[in-house]
């Protein structure tokens, strides 16, 4: 391994002359808590490392005409304190405080999370199905709005340029009735990495159901959406038939990989358990 | 190898130290700080071993660059309080039988401290969340539950 050298700074420009300099060697960190890891397990050996901590005002939860906005270097410690999310958007607040334990919460970054495009990224299922998009600053060009559904591309790669980061995640505010769960099914309570998770939402008027956003992790390459279970309920009534049909078609929606965790057959068997479970707590009223 | 004079206040003595990019705040801490109060367990973040606080936060100092404590306050076990001078949350541990090797002692009384910092009246199940990060392989953490909670039942009488 070359020698690592290290640069902070708040001056966008600085780092984008700094990743060109580099050429493919440099890495950004925010938290750390992946970076770091992977640097031990020679996973990553990068030249430059970027702290990203050096940027100001990339750390904020804001709430402004029905849109929510989250900076890149948000902790998830502070997205679990967040009133904003507790009160708004229960299904982030959730994911939040099931990622990693207390000591990661602290360190870890949504836009972290995001970036670093786990299939099992905690953050990433109740992102999807709150259809967020992602915006991003890049060297030399303009920044972009990226929708998350076309951000991840697979086991940790994402379509983010190499002189591109993160600046903000957004989202439309949940209408005041939809309902939203979300549920992750680990080896055990804490420090789990997802077997299974699941996002769901529903817009309901009445007994009809509106709209309907399903999205899924560590049960293929990238999080995704279940586009076929979404239609499934849409514009009718959700009753016991129509979830055990769900519960059929999202095992053929999915690609899950048998590894450390779990055997891909046990994956597709709890992703439909699981998305069963989940349709019947949100129409039991489940507070998004 | 390049390095990097970074400048700490470690429990509250301001400290110079010359660090290169790779360097976990653990390693500095343990080896050239002599803070071996810090424990070394996993080194990945599983164990919570190596917790301190930096800035009042809790975090796992292996999972933390040497460089990002640049400028800010680190808290470590004999911050909290020491041998002469322990502090309630350690007389507490003492009292409930709450350490047994001792390993996981350090970080838990660092969460302790974070956590009460915050929550003064906690429940049982609030301990345990707040404790999710560090494993402690002897205790079966009711003794640790305890000490936590009897610590701040009694801070409060």
């Amino acid at each position: 391994m070359g020698e690592l050298e290290y640069l902070i700074t708040k001056d966008f420009e600085e780092i984008f002359s700094a990743i060109e300099k580099t050429k493919g060697l440099a890495k950004f960190i925010a938290g750390g808590t992946n970076i770091i890891p992977y640097m031990h397990a020679e996973a990553i050996s990068p030249e430059l490392l970027i702290d990203l901590n050096g940027l100001e005002d990339l750390k904020y939860i804001r709430e402004k005409n029905g849109t929510i906005t989250i900076g890149a270097l948000t902790t998830i410690s502070e997205i679990v304190a967040s009133e904003i999310i507790g009160n708004k958007c229960q299904i982030l607040h959730s994911a939040a405080n099931s990622l990693g334990s207390p000591l990661t919460r602290n360190r870890a970054t949504i836009g972290g999370n995001l970036a670093d495009a786990s299939p099992a990224a905690d953050m990433a299922p109740p992102l999807l199905a709150l259809e967020a998009s992602i915006h991003t600053k890049r060297g030399g060009v303009e920044g972009r709005e990226i929708p998350l559904d076309k951000f991840f591309i697979g086991p940790n790669k994402t379509v983010l340029a190499e002189d591109e980061l993160i600046t903000q995640i957004r989202f439309s505010k949940p209408k005041d009735s939809a309902r939203g769960i979300f549920i992750k099914l680990g080896l055990r309570n804490s420090l789990a990495i997802s077997v299974v998770s699941i996002a769901v939402i529903l817009d309901m008027e009445g007994q009809v159901c509106q709209k309907a956003r399903v999205a899924l992790g560590a049960v293929a390459p990238t999080i995704i959406r279940a586009f076929h279970v979404e239609s499934k309920l849409e514009g009718g009534e959700i009753n016991e038939n129509i979830i055990q049909e769900c519960a059929e078609i999202v095992k053929e929606e999915i690609s899950p990989i048998s590894d450390i965790r779990a055997s891909a057959e046990y994956r597709r068997l709890a992703s439909s358990v699981i998305l069963k479970r989940a349709i019947q707590q949100v129409l039991k009223g489940e507070v998004l | 190898m390049k390095t990097y004079l970074i400048e700490i206040k470690l429990n509250k003595e301001l400290k110079e130290v010359e660090v290169t990019a790779q360097e976990t705040l653990l390693e500095i801490l343990r080896n050239k700080l002599g803070a071996i109060d810090v424990k070394d367990g996993c080194g990945k973040g599983d164990c919570g071993a190596c917790a301190v606080l930096l800035d009042g936060k809790a975090v796992n100092s292996c999972l933390t660059l040497a460089l990002q404590a640049n400028g800010k306050e680190v808290t470590t076990l004999r911050g909290i309080g020491n041998e002469k001078n322990p502090h309630p949350i350690q007389n507490s541990f003492v009292k409930h039988g709450a350490v047994q090797c001792g390993f996981c002692t350090a970080g838990m009384v660092v969460i302790a401290k974070a956590f009460l910092n915050q929550n003064q009246n906690p429940s049982r199940q609030e301990i345990r969340e707040a404790i999710s990060g560090n494993l402690c392989r002897c205790t079966g953490y009711e003794k640790i539950i305890d000490a936590i909670q009897n610590m701040a039942l009694e801070s409060k009488s």
